[in-house]
């Protein structure tokens, strides 16, 4: 075990800028303007003056109860269509700092897409989840999984329990054990599996789970299918979640009145969508005074946080024992697929008895666990090397410069100073489709979410950073989105920056499942 | 309190009664007769009144009553409640020798010699149907593609992660089983998972067969609609819901007229290693006007002439079922699931599969690996005929073993041993079929025990032994496989 090294203490800074009240305005104008030409289309579609190009259900089944509510579908139709050609953009490359799109055009408006066949090459990957630079396919990973691929095969066709346990798997939990500096580990095919169905199998009927405003939809679909109760506080507001454990220990189950078998608490690391830090101290703080049990979701934070990279524990340096339950994925920092969740020997072993993933899943194919192994060896230094390391101190400077220059040209940014993932404010639903399309113009690939994804009014840009970019690559970027948020006037900034948001003791309302 | 008195007098100013003088002035009689009227009040009056006084002061003098219950705690109280509360442990400790906790450990390739624990064995229970799992060709593919994007994907299909891989592998697959679009998912299980609760939602209702497995019955709580379940492949059990719920829709019209109904079936069955009856399903499909939801993962690449499933078997036409939905890691051997259909039904689940949109995509060389495989499925349609040739043959070898019976049917490549008579209780079920497990292990025979989460399970299957079927067991592998069941049976089996 290397030393651990102990993280200064870094101030937790943390902005989330009010929206200035024109632009609030101007973007609910331009969701009515919207909604009402939407009308009108589905009007011209339905007396057929417009062409429709909308799938229909078979002739021999129109009888049949409609598959879809009209209503359902009027936000696609109307509103998601038209800016489409902003997501599901196909590369023909490795997703590393640059990429290779196919290049493809609509001739109806992004109804059909065709190919020219004709490859965008070079373009700068500000989309893509590598931060620490491990999607490549040259160096000692890619080599290590070319040789497991050679000799293992890429399938495994059985389930652990049964006859699908290899040992790379075994060492490769051992490995994701001694990274996280806790007892043992276990690993899973894909990352949204192991939330769904892994706390099913931690809570029950008579647990509650209190789970963050902004938890993504793995955690979400997974404390549902639990069948414990749920309740919501607000997002990273400790007096919030301090509320709801009071009040859930001194009343107990609701009617009943029975105390609650157990409280889980269920955070993120970072949150993909703002951009911020989840206040680790404060809620171990409070999970050891009310005896809670935390499950923190590092999906993003693993390998991005961190003078050593091992995620958010790392990051405030604090003793991963405290967590009950670590959870993660591979996809990020590590360029495989996969997820995991560490924590002590005895909840491993009833995991390995109980979870779902374990009896009816497949699992991982021999050549990702590779790549698991050497990518987690490289960051903790045991393949001889520095690299590791130097990766995770360039993907801090490059987050801390990058924010900076953003700050500094007058983009509102939201999110934790030390986040690699960086959310640019646009709000207007026109700029959502006007930025991705002007950025891939000049030659750059950036992600933007709107509704509902985010809050309606609140569409932004996400920039995710990555130890591979280097800084002319960065400035080149940084250059062409000043010159674009000139042209569509996203500079925003007003010098009114509050304080990280959950200050306000008095803004709580207690949600009830 | 003064009592009422019927007195002709004046109003009298001592009488500080609210009540009567309340009473005295809301009676209204003109002036010349309330000096003769008041002599007699009437007796009604009197007692009316009377019952009113001591009804408000019942009321006063009765206990508040709130309509939900908060009592106040002093702080003093919620300290204390707060410092005796104890959870229980986070999980439950489970016992050492747990039969689920120790793995067995294959160590190299797990293809059609595998060794586990340390012995070099004949492969009879990896779902490596079509032998693809040590393919040159199949990992050549998959090394190249390696070469080219690297392994992961970095993002979810939305964000820079859908790779030409990926739609070559979709578009195959659609031109394979002859349908208009298909999707692919990143893990076999989340398929059927997220594709169920993509169209089915609260109020809506799916008639299900008992013997589903284990990721449809989570895609079928996740979607929080109506289930009833009928009898495994019982088609007068399945007509009697359906007509339940045909008279019900008729009592409520409007509300039927939005209640969207399927009927959900896998093509061969895990767990009971037999096939459902397709043609039957599909008239009562028009019948009573439901959506048909197949689920192929054991049988895609095993059944029909080409290897396109429990359609082609039946010679059903592939438009009558609305959604096909299958894993890619049983004879396809590779990772991950695919659904195909109709534009118009599979297009929903690129906005609305939870496991499609909020999940990373699938690693391009798994994908490429897929295609290879569709590849090798096309060119040689004859693996399907050896498969099928082969299961005929360990059917009617395993026939007839004392003590154990074989669950399935003759052509399925994924067959169940069972005890023929259970001694009662599970836990030893399994562990002498555990015994027969390591007699055929120490034999060099790859056997292993079928498992599920028993408290989980809506209809838990019998302990059983899985016994599979590939093209590369040869005719020797499948002797001694036999005559190892054979004699485990006999000398454990009393």
């Amino acid at each position: 075990m290397s030393p651990q090294v102990p993280a200064a203490p870094r101030p937790f800074a943390e902005s989330f800028e009010e929206t200035p009240m024109l632009v609030a305005v101007l973007t609910y104008m331009g969701y009515g303007v919207l909604t009402v030409f939407g009308y009108l289309r589905d009007f011209l579609r339905h007396w057929k003056i417009e062409r429709c190009h909308i799938g229909r259900e078979k002739e021999e089944q129109t009888g049949f109860v409609p598959l879809y509510q009209d209503f359902e579908n009027f936000y696609t139709r109307n509103l998601y269509i038209r800016i489409r050609d902003n997501w599901n953009r196909p590369i023909c490359s490795v997703p590393g700092a640059k990429m290779d799109l196919m290049e493809r055009t609509s001739r109806d408006y992004n109804w059909t897409f065709d190919y020219t066949g004709r490859v965008v090459r070079d373009v700068i990957n500000l989309g893509s989840y590598n931060y620490l630079g491990f999607a490549e396919n040259t160096g000692p990973c890619a080599d290590a999984a070319s040789e497991v691929a050679a000799k293992y095969g890429v399938g495994v066709a059985s389930t652990r329990q049964e006859i699908g346990n290899l040992d790379r798997h075994e060492e490769m939990e051992k490995l994701v054990a001694e990274f996280l500096g806790v007892e043992s580990a276990m690993a899973f095919g894909m990352g949204f599996a192991t939330n769904s169905m892994n706390i099913p199998a931690l809570a029950g009927k008579g647990c509650l789970i209190l789970s963050d405003e902004l938890n993504h939809a793995s955690l979400v679909l997974g404390t549902r299918l639990s069948g414990s109760t749920i309740r919501v506080f607000k997002h990273n507001n400790m007096q919030s979640l301090e509320k709801l454990l009071r009040e859930a220990i001194v009343h107990g189950q609701p009617r009943t009145h029975r105390p609650w078998k157990k409280i889980l608490i269920v955070v993120e690391g970072i949150y993909s969508m703002e951009g911020s830090v989840v206040r680790l101290p404060e809620v171990i703080a409070l999970k050891k005074r009310y005896r809670a049990y935390l499950y923190l979701d590092e999906a993003h934070s693993i390998g991005a946080l961190g003078p050593r990279g091992r995620g958010v524990v790392d990051y405030f340096g604090l003793d991963p024992c405290d967590v009950d339950v670590m959870m993660g994925t591979f996809t990020k920092s590590f360029g495989a697929a996969g997820g995991y969740i560490a924590g002590k020997r005895e909840l491993i072993e009833y995991l390995r008895s109980h979870s779902h993933s374990a009896v009816y899943a497949t699992s991982m194919s021999p050549p990702v666990v590779e790549q698991i192994i050497t990518s987690m060896k490289c960051i903790m230094g045991e393949d001889g090397t520095k690299i590791g390391l130097e990766r995770v101190q360039q993907l801090a400077v490059n987050t801390v410069y990058f924010r900076k220059r953003l700050r500094d040209m007058g983009f509102i940014i939201y999110g934790n100073q030390d986040s690699p993932v960086v959310p640019m404010m646009l709000y207007m639903p026109a700029k959502i489709g006007a930025f991705g399309r002007e950025m891939l113009k000049r030659n750059i690939g950036v992600v933007v979410v709107g509704f509902p994804a985010t809050p309606i009014i609140e569409s932004r840009a996400r920039f995710c950073l990555s130890a591979a970019h280097t800084r002319d690559v960065l400035d080149r970027a940084l250059s062409v989105i000043s010159e674009v948020g000139d042209l569509l006037q996203l500079k925003y900034f007003r010098h009114k920056i509050q304080p990280a948001r959950p200050a306000a003791r008095d803004a709580y309302e207690d949600v009830d499942n | 309190m003064r009592q009422y008195r019927a007195s002709g007098r004046a109003f009298d100013n001592r009488s500080a009664n609210w009540v009567t003088c309340f009473f005295r002035a809301t009676r209204y009689r003109p002036v010349s007769e309330r000096r003769q009227g008041n002599k007699e009040a009437p007796a009604y009056h009197l007692i009316l009144e009377g019952i009113l006084i001591l009804w408000i002061i019942r009321l006063l003098f009765s206990k508040t009553y709130k309509l939900h219950e908060t009592y106040k705690l002093t702080e003093k109280e919620k300290e204390d409640l707060i410092e005796e509360w104890q959870p229980e442990p986070l999980v439950p400790p489970v016992s050492k020798d747990h039969p689920s906790l120790s793995y067995d450990v294959v160590t190299g390739p797990p293809s059609h010699k595998i060794t586990i624990n340390g012995k070099e064995c004949i492969n009879f229970a990896s779902f490596n149907f079509l032998g693809l799992l040590d393919n040159e060709r199949v990992k050549q593919k998959a090394l190249a593609s390696l070469k080219k994007y690297g392994v992961g994907t970095c993002g979810p299909r939305g964000f820079y992660g859908t790779f030409d891989v990926h739609l070559e592998l979709e578009s195959r697959l659609a031109k394979f089983m002859k349908t208009e679009e298909a999707i692919i998912y990143s893990y076999g299980f989340a398929t059927i998972a997220s594709a169920i609760p993509a169209y089915s939602k609260r109020g809506d209702i799916i008639f299900v067969d008992e013997a589903a497995c284990f990721s449809i019955q989570k895609g079928l709580q996740a979607s929080r609609s109506f289930i009833k379940y009928f009898k495994h492949n019982n088609m007068e059990d399945l007509e009697r819901l359906l007509n339940e719920q045909e008279l019900e829709d008729q009592k409520n019209p409007r509300k039927a007229r939005v209640t969207r109904k399927f009927i959900l079936v896998e093509g061969l069955y895990i767990n009971t290693a037999d096939i459902c009856p397709l043609p039957e399903l599909v008239k009562m499909k028009y019948k009573y006007k439901v959506r048909i939801f197949l689920e192929e993962s054991m049988s895609f690449g095993v059944l029909g002439e080409h290897g396109r499933g429990v359609t082609e078997h039946f010679g059903v036409n592939i438009d009558d079922i609305d959604l096909i939905s299958a894993n890619m890691e049983n004879a396809v051997a590779s990772i991950g699931g695919f659904c195909c259909g109709r534009s118009f039904v599979i297009d929903h689940q690129r906005l609305s599969g939870q496991g499609y949109c909020f999940s990373a995509s699938l690693p391009p060389m798994l994908a490429a690996a897929a295609i290879e495989a569709l590849n090798i499925m096309e060119e040689d349609p004859d693996i399907f005929t050896i498969l099928r040739d082969k299961s005929q043959h360990i059917y009617n070898a395993l026939q007839g073993i004392p003590g154990l019976k074989l669950v399935g049917v003759q052509f399925s490549p994924a067959l169940h041993l069972q005890l023929e008579r259970s001694s009662g209780s599970r836990d030893s079920d399994m562990q002498l079929l555990r015994t027969i497990v390591d007699y055929c292990l120490e034999r060099r025979v790859a056997l292993t025990l079928a498992r599920y989460l028993e408290k989980e399970e809506r209809f838990l299957p019998s302990p059983s032994i899985r016994v599979v079927v590939t093209i590369q067991q040869t005719e020797e592998d499948v002797q001694k496989a036999v005559s190892c069941i054979r004699e485990a049976a006999a000398a454990l089996l009393i």
